[in-house]
């Protein structure tokens, strides 16, 4: 009998004449893909190429290769697509998938380049000077009012000239939260990754001055302790919302949509809602976690308005309250609204966002490149002469800190970064994690599995690369001559584009490379 | 003219001289100074400001253009005549100098403010950008609106400078010669700017010479600003357009948005625009820490970055100040009530051998000199 007319996508190679039969791997595969009988015996129809046998394998016996098995050669139907409609032909369903929308659409931060100064302008050594990189998320005001102080500054000669403000201020401004770094982590919730994972998310943004973001998942009490780094997110199933999972955050979010999904909800299956989740997210043990589409009290910019005063008063007006949104077609009109709706920062998700699960038709078919969406919201912003009022947080698909900067040129206050946070810890991108078996421990909550993610060692490697970054950025603000990050912030000059058309160019208001 | 050339980067050298007491100077002075420092500019550029110079215009707009076609005069008064009362129009007087070619047509008018052309100007205008504090107020962002849409708009023209009291000579070749070609040495006035350039890459054009001005505001700068391209874009925000493809003019505008438009002082000004450095403002005392901490929170987009000395001159002051890691020379020098600002003290001693005093000023710490209390300019 045929088995599945789906073939393997990976061939596990075990060599035999190596392997000691410890059976590392076997214990290893989250996904069930090994098994021993008196020796190795590999289920290649299970292998998502997650590479943790091979990671562990003390004798470098194992290799995942892709299964060479070719279909007669089409351009146009895809071997992914040919499986594709097997699976859904033999199982009727949905397809689902993890991780952040793969298709070949290409990358505009792939077109981009920056300037560095020669010459007439010095570039700055990063090692020598200072290189300042703080960044506040909250909401500015367009100016600020001083009222003169009695006494204040005279004119009797350059020495009383010089006496320094000589007013006070007289403008009270909006929470601020204060970031040593224009990286933070992304919103992934407890339930969709391990509490292993989260924590240390949450242990390296405070170590790194930083901020990780809960999700929706709500708040567990082993992270207390780091909640003036944590941004705690108010989404449509309100999981694990209460008066003190408001007053634990630095910043609240309200999330709207996520841009590996935009437009629809979320579904944790009943079977990852351990006791743990169950109380975290304050619903019963084994559940299915349901999260409606949009926010059944929110239809409208002006019901999205009260939520965010209601959230303020709920924190006394002591936090920045945020909004996330995914990048769609209107996303300028959409975060203007937002801004105007009282919104302290506006978070948007591009669509090469990840996420825990998603319908894999809509990740891959929905939303727009966070590079675009990044131009477009800071020009209506400036345009309405409302940029100040809020702090515009990008994500989606930050590969590296050459990404972050050219973010920032194009006007991003600060970047979310979670796949390349989750690859910090260990992840290798198999984008399985809607099955709960990451052999990583990362995307499970299988005991077995999560047990094997260390905190500690997570949480070094995510600082690591939160400094490793933040160096680069250094670098890249010395090559520019600045020696603060809000020099570079928004100053499209200093960017060029390679290959891309005029409009393209227009829109994301950059010259073309030579000009 | 105008918009053809990429941004053009430039060295320099610059000088401020002050009389406190608003005795009013030959500009012969000003151009012995700069002179000293030939070897700073590459005859690419030169001009100077002087203040007070118009005591029998004063209350007048002082507008000096750059035309370089007759089409481009005509359209131009044609413009000026809508809002403006004319009450004096001419050439501005110029000798013929052997190294000074190409040049423009140079005129200056002194404009009076038409009655009811500012009222509705803001009743057209009602947005929070050109909200003002007061009717003077809002007869300048009027004004500041006509250099905007002459620079923007008509080919050809430039508007050079547009204050009371004040007027800019600038243009193509060394500073010394330019200042002999505009006679400014027959000028008095009681404070005096002046600037040689170097520019790496430059066609001769005279509007890309400094001082850059905006009303009373005139600005000398020595250096590149790299942070041009964000506060450009925070500028047009506000209504300004920066079509002279040139960094400097972002500074003028700043200061009239900030101090005029915005009411900072002069000093909290130059705190938003030469910031400290955060570990600094972390260990001043409150609420100086606090208030130093919400300028820079607001202002990011307009702290100027990069190399620079300035001198910017305003209506009975004027104002020292470096980038912040001082990339760029600046000396102050003072004898009596005069006040000098240079590149270099020796170009202080060239016109004052014995000052009272001489100091190297401090990176990105501003120093403001005005007249003495009770004196008018």
């Amino acid at each position: 009998m045929m088995r599945s007319l789906v073939s393997p996508d990976f061939l596990v190679k075990i060599d035999h004449r190596q392997c000691r039969r410890c059976k590392r791997c076997v214990q290893g595969c989250g996904f069930g893909a090994l098994s021993f009988q008196d020796r190795v015996v590999p289920d290649n129809t299970r292998c998502v190429a997650c590479q943790r046998c091979v990671a562990f394998c003390p004798e470098e016996a194992i290799t995942v290769v892709r299964n060479p098995l070719a279909f007669k050669g089409n351009d146009y139907w895809t071997a992914n697509d040919i499986k594709s409609i097997y699976k859904q032909a033999e199982a009727g369903g949905m397809l689902f998938t993890g991780m952040g929308n793969d298709r070949p659409y290409g990358s505009y931060f792939d077109r981009m380049v920056l300037d560095a100064c020669q010459v007439t302008n010095p570039s700055i050594d990063p090692l020598r000077e200072p290189m300042e990189l703080r960044t506040y998320l909250g909401s500015k005001p367009n100016a600020l009012e001083f009222v003169e102080r009695a006494g204040g500054a005279g004119s009797g000669g350059p020495g009383a000239d010089m006496a320094p403000l000589g007013a006070t201020l007289a403008t009270r401004l909006g929470p601020q939260v204060a970031l040593e770094t224009p990286i933070i982590f992304a919103a992934m919730s407890y339930g969709a990754i391990s509490l292993q994972a989260h924590k240390a998310l949450a242990r390296a943004a405070s170590l790194a001055g930083s901020l990780m973001n809960t999700g929706e998942g709500g708040l567990h009490k082993e992270l207390y302790p780091y909640s003036d780094r944590i941004i705690v997110q108010v989404a449509s199933g309100r999981f694990g919302v209460d008066q003190e999972y408001l007053d634990r955050g630095a910043a609240v979010e309200i999330k709207i949509g996520q841009g590996a999904k935009p437009g629809i909800g979320g579904h944790l299956p009943g079977e990852k809602v351990s006791q743990e989740v169950s109380q975290t997210r304050m619903i019963p043990e084994g559940s299915d976690a349901l999260s409606p589409a949009p926010h059944h009290d929110i239809y409208s910019i002006e019901d999205l308005s009260q939520l965010i005063y209601a959230l303020k008063e709920a924190t006394r007006y002591s936090k920045p309250v945020g909004v996330k949104i995914a990048a769609v077609h209107n996303v300028a009109a959409i975060a203007s609204g937002i801004a105007r709706a009282g919104a302290d920062f506006v978070y948007i998700d591009g669509f090469r966002g990840g996420t825990g699960a998603a319908p894999t038709m809509i990740r891959d078919n929905i939303g727009i490149p966070i590079e675009m969406a990044i131009a477009a919201v800071d020009d209506r912003l400036r345009l309405e002469g409302i940029r100040n009022q809020v702090t515009l947080v990008a994500a989606g698909g930050i590969r590296n800190s050459g990404d972050v900067a050219k973010a920032i040129a194009l006007g991003a206050d600060v970047v979310a970064i979670g796949t390349a946070a989750l690859l910090a810890m260990g992840c290798h991108l198999c984008q399985k994690c809607n099955t709960g078996n990451c052999s990583w421990g990362i995307a499970t909550q299988r005991p077995e599995l999560t047990r094997r993610l260390e905190t500690e060692e997570a949480t070094e490697r995510l600082v690591n690369l939160l400094r490793g970054w933040s160096l680069e950025l250094k670098d890249f603000l010395g090559a520019l001559g600045v020696n603060a990050i809000e020099s570079l912030r928004g100053s499209r000059e200093r960017l060029r584009g390679v290959g891309l058309n005029q409009v393209e160019l227009d829109v994301l208001g950059i010259k073309p490379c030579g000009r | 003219m105008k918009g053809t050339f990429p941004r053009i980067p430039s060295g320099c050298s610059i000088t401020g001289i002050l009389n406190k007491k608003a005795k009013r100077f030959s500009g012969a002075d000003v151009i012995r100074s700069i002179r000293l420092m030939h070897d700073r500019s590459n005859g690419l550029g030169g001009g100077f400001a002087g203040y007070g110079i118009y005591p029998q215009y004063k209350d007048h707009y002082a507008f000096h253009l750059l035309y370089t076609n007759e089409a481009s005069q005509h359209d131009t008064e044609y413009f000026l005549e809508k809002n403006f009362v004319i009450d004096r129009c001419e050439p501005i007087p110029t000798r013929p100098h052997p190294r000074i070619t190409d040049t423009p047509m140079l005129w200056r008018y002194f404009l009076r403010v038409k009655p009811y052309v500012v009222e509705q100007f803001s009743s057209s205008h009602n947005r929070e950008l050109v909200k003002s504090a007061d009717e003077a107020d809002a007869e300048k962002n009027f004004v500041v609106s006509q250099v905007m849409e002459i620079n923007q708009k008509i080919g050809g023209a430039f508007v050079a400078s547009s204050g009371k009291n004040m007027g800019v000579f600038k243009g193509v070749g060394f500073p010394e010669d330019i200042g002999e070609f505009y006679r400014v040495e027959e000028y008095e006035g009681y404070m005096w700017t002046s600037h040689g350039r170097f520019p790496t890459n430059t066609p001769g054009w005279w509007g890309g010479a400094h001082p850059f001005t905006i009303l009373d505001w005139s600005v000398v700068h020595n250096g590149e600003i790299s942070s041009y391209g964000i506060n450009r874009r925070y500028l047009e925000a506000f209504g300004y357009h920066c079509t002279l493809q040139t960094d400097t003019e972002v500074i003028a505008y700043l200061f009239d948005l900030l101090h005029r438009r915005q009411g900072l002082s002069l000093e909290n000004t130059c705190l938003a625009l030469a910031a400290p450095f955060w570990k600094e403002i972390d260990r001043y005392p409150e609420p100086k820490r606090e208030a130093v901490t919400a300028i820079r929170q607001v202002y990011g987009s307009a702290m100027l970055n990069g190399p620079f000395s300035l001198v910017v001159g305003f209506t009975g002051g004027m104002i020292g100040i470096t980038d912040r890691i001082k990339l760029r020379p600046l000396v102050c020098g003072q004898k009596d009530e005069v006040v000098y600002l240079s590149s270099e003290e020796s170009a202080i001693r060239e016109i004052c051998p014995a000052p009272d005093r001489v100091w190297t000023i401090r990176a990105g710490e501003p120093i403001i000199v005005k007249l003495e209390e009770g004196v008018q300019p």
